[in-house]
């Protein structure tokens, strides 16, 4: 059996106070809450208030395509743009992404020995839009990729091996 | 490294079309703090009491608070300071939301506006890109429209926009800036950016800031929200419903409004309607309000959930927040839905919906009187909501009466005369207070609606209970977990406080009492006002989260500086002079210091000669409310000493009053002349 971690949304509780995201990028600075900084949190509320719509959406995997068209849902009446409830982080916008390197985030539940309660997001949560749950499923556990291996993959992916070992090697050298 | 400031203001100078970046003292920051603190230090250094309001001399500053951008919950107040074309003293309203915020994380604590700029403009911080953009096709926009226009043109959804409506372009005295959910709307500043001719602030950052010993903040952050989280499951009982909870306060969540209708005033806060709240209203003001709101919103990093989306059917989407769905309502004697209608109208035209109301019921009132006529109101509609939007339209575009009326009951008064100062009767420093008229003299109110200068009751009171639980059994109850008190005597001066009597108001609490509770509240909202807290989690309500107590760890944690009770009192101490003595420096003296005549039936002069006095020699200032030489001296504002002496100050120096009409007229009479 293997662990699912999940994180439910209630958007019609959030507020848009966007603790989630203060919290998320303190916990994931170095040293530990040594700065704050939205633009590098791993949950985003994408909000329009004036159309009513608040999601706060989680960082998922790294897209190197951005998708053939778009859609437009609408719910109860509101339209969304189907980027809005996407978790990826692509080509076509500028969101869940480093804004000094550029290099993708994804939200990694704040995963730490000793484990937390919850994912720091949910424990700063005082509307109760974010609540966590575990829940067991079938199958493995799976090795998760650590931070600097997503963002390694995605520069990979973009420039290719050679030239990120030869730029890592130069660096080397430098210093 | 710089912790929790960015150490960076921007220096504009909109005559010139002239941008600077630049690096703050840090030794400011140990003295004043930031936010309202700093405000005050720059605007006492650069602008001499000659400036008017609407002098390209005259600074706009825009400042973050200490504390905004850490995580610190609560923290997203924005500072807005400039010289009010109102009260012609400083003026410092203050905005939530989400700018300030978005400014530190741009990379900046403040930005200062100079100058005029020549045609409509607005600013673009985007990060280390700064521009002045223009704005002639914003001319005329609504507060809300322009926000959403300069969004769209700049393709940046993440922006965070700071802008004026059309009364701020047409020099209103009422106008606000309105930011979103939020607007910095009392004494005129957005007549002042009006005046500069700044459309709009908009702001977009992406930068870090730090914190000198993260842990430990944290964890003091951790315990402030655990401390919401049961305050919020434990409303305080015996007290109204606004004031049971935290919050700014939670008027878009609260429906229950016995207590504001029934003892605030209404019309030109004139009539009292005791019996106004029953079951009925109850029921379809609940039904109103749930329907017109589609969702309560909060601001940055904070859990309080005092403003709302409002929806009504035919009309635009816009956000309001705290007391203003009544004050519309109360000053014309209508209904809820009246109250969320015109609060549209006045959002995009972007009013102060405390002063706004009263002045359109002043109004009324001298139309009724006789005056004011058909002849300087022709076309006036026949009811009394129709009135009002046909007045609130010429308000913010200075037509016709409108003209004299935006300028505020005091100085339309004036200009009217007839006796109409007769009927601008809720001033203080010439600006519209709430519509309260009580009627026991309360020692403690007297002395905050005197000496702040804020011309805001809630921005100076909070902490303390605004009347006396009826039996010991509820006073025992309360104090019981009072840990906010900076120390014991506040707890017995609760429990010694009856509704009548020997220990009731107005001699008790007694002169010295008074004193201390005074001093306690506004110095918690000058803390708040330099760190950027919202008073709702802090000065405003009972039992705060933040108090005198947590408040030094917490700053010392975020910027390393080692601050304890005593520091921070002292550093309070030292901004609450500077203000003091910016606006002594402007004319401000004892007679000035005087709630409106009606405000309690019952009034005790010698008393009140008495409270003052003590009250004055509390805060080390000389019987006139001005800083002595000691005082000054020893909180290091020794310059200010030295400009009190050279102006002749302590010797009855002849008070200035710059500004006035006739002052401005000469004047630019004078420049056009030359």
């Amino acid at each position: 059996m293997k662990k699912v971690k999940v994180i439910k949304i209630d958007a019609d509780k959030c507020n848009g106070c966007r603790a989630c995201e203060a919290i998320c990028s303190a916990f994931h600075a170095a040293p530990k809450y040594s700065s704050t900084n939205p633009e590098r949190s791993k949950i985003r509320v994408l909000f329009d208030p004036l159309k009513d719509i608040y999601i706060p959406v989680m960082a998922g995997e790294y897209t190197e395509a951005e998708c053939n068209g778009r859609d437009i849902y609408t719910i109860d009446g509101k339209e969304y743009d189907e980027c809005s409830f996407c978790r990826a982080s692509c080509p076509s916008r500028n969101l869940f992404k480093d804004p000094d390197s550029g290099l993708p985030l994804k939200c990694d539940m704040c995963e730490e020995e000793p484990p937390l309660e919850e994912p720091m997001c949910v424990q700063w949560c005082l509307s109760d839009a974010l609540t966590y749950e575990e829940r067991e499923e079938e199958g493995e556990e799976e090795e998760k990729p650590g931070e600097m291996e997503i963002g390694l993959e995605s520069l990979v992916k973009k420039h290719g091996m050679k030239k990120v070992l030869d730029t890592v090697a130069q660096m080397a050298n430098k210093s | 490294m710089r912790y929790a400031e960015t150490g960076f203001n921007l220096e504009i100078d909109l005559s010139r079309g002239n941008i600077e970046k630049e690096q703050t003292d840090p030794r400011l920051t140990e003295l004043h703090l930031g936010g309202l603190g700093t405000n005050a230090k720059i605007l006492w250094d650069r602008v001499p009491p000659e400036v008017e309001p609407f002098s390209p001399d005259n600074l706009l500053i825009f400042s973050t608070g200490l504390l905004c951008g850490t995580p610190a919950v609560g923290a997203n107040r924005t500072i807005v300071s400039t010289v009010s074309p109102q009260t012609l003293l400083m003026g410092y309203s203050m905005m939530g939301g989400f700018w300030a915020p978005e400014l530190k994380f741009a990379g900046y604590d403040k930005v200062i506006l100079r100058g005029k700029s020549p045609k409509l403009v607005y600013l673009w911080i985007n990060n280390d890109k700064v521009e002045i953009r223009d704005a002639s096709h914003l001319q005329g926009k609504g507060a809300v429209e322009t926000t959403e226009l300069i969004k769209r043109e700049l393709k940046e959804p993440k922006a965070q926009v700071a802008a004026i409506g059309l009364a701020g372009e047409n020099r209103v005295y009422m106008a606000s800036i309105e930011q979103g959910r939020s607007s910095a709307s009392r004494l005129g500043i957005g007549a002042v950016m009006g005046d500069k001719r700044l459309k709009a602030i908009a702001v977009r950052g992406t930068k870090d800031i730090n914190l000198a010993r993260p842990a430990e903040f944290i964890e003091l952050c951790n315990e402030v929200l655990q401390y919401i989280k049961a305050r919020e499951e434990h409303p305080v009982p015996g007290v109204m419903p606004i004031l049971a909870g935290l919050g700014s306060p939670q008027e878009m969540r609260i429906v229950d409004e016995e207590w504001h209708t029934t003892n605030f005033m209404w019309g030109n806060a004139r009539t009292r309607r005791r019996d106004f709240w029953n079951q009925e209203v109850e029921e379809k003001w609940r039904e109103i309000q749930e329907n017109v709101r589609t969702r309560l919103i909060s601001c940055y990093n904070c859990p309080m959930k005092c403003g709302a989306i409002i929806s009504v059917p035919g009309i635009s989407t816009y956000m309001m927040k705290c007391f203003s769905k009544l004050t519309y309502t109360m000053a014309a004697y209508s209904d809820l839905d009246f109250g969320f209608k015109i609060a549209q109208r006045a959002t995009e035209y972007g009013v102060d919906g405390f002063s706004t109301p009263q002045v359109m019921a002043f109004a009324l009132e001298l139309y009724e009187a006789g005056i004011l006529t058909d002849k300087d109101m022709p076309g006036i509609p026949s009811d009394n909501e129709g009135r009002f939007y046909w007045l609130l339209d010429r308000i913010v575009r200075r037509e016709g009466i409108g003209d004299v009326l935006a300028n505020g009951t005091y100085w339309a008064a004036k200009k009217i005369g007839k006796g109409a100062e007769e009927y601008a009767h809720n001033n203080i420093k010439k600006h519209e207070q709430l519509p309260l008229k009580l009627g026991m003299l309360n020692p403690v109110y007297f002395l905050m609606y005197c000496t702040g200068e804020k011309a805001n009751i809630t921005q100076i009171e909070g902490q303390f209970p605004q009347s006396p639980f009826p039996t010991m059994e509820e006073r025992e109850e309360f104090v019981k977990d009072w840990i906010q008190v900076p120390d014991e005597k506040f707890k017995q001066y609760l429990l010694k406080w009856e509704l009548r009597g020997e220990y009731g108001n107005p001699h008790y609490p007694d002169v010295q009492a008074s004193c201390y509770i005074v001093d306690w509240q506004e110095k918690m909202h000058y803390i708040d006002d330099a760190l950027g807290i919202c008073a709702g989690l802090s000065s405003f309500p009972l039992k705060p989260p933040y108090h005198i107590h947590n408040y030094p760890t917490i700053i010392s944690a975020a910027t390393g500086m080692d601050i304890d009770e005593a520091g921070l009192t002292e550093i309070t101490k030292r901004n609450r002079n500077l203000l003091r003595a910016f606006n002594v420096r402007r004319g401000l003296r004892r007679a000035d210091e005087k709630p409106p005549e009606d405000h309690w039936k019952k009034r005790y002069p010698e008393l009140e000669e008495e409270l003052l006095d003590a009250y004055y020699q509390f805060k080390g200032w000389n019987n006139q409310g001005i800083p002595t030489k000691e005082t000054l001296d020893g909180l290091g504002l020794d310059y200010v000493r030295g400009d009190f002496e050279q102006r002749g100050i302590y010797n009855g120096g002849k008070k200035k009053r710059p500004g006035t009409k006739q002052a401005s007229q000469k004047s630019k009479k004078a420049k056009a002349e030359n």
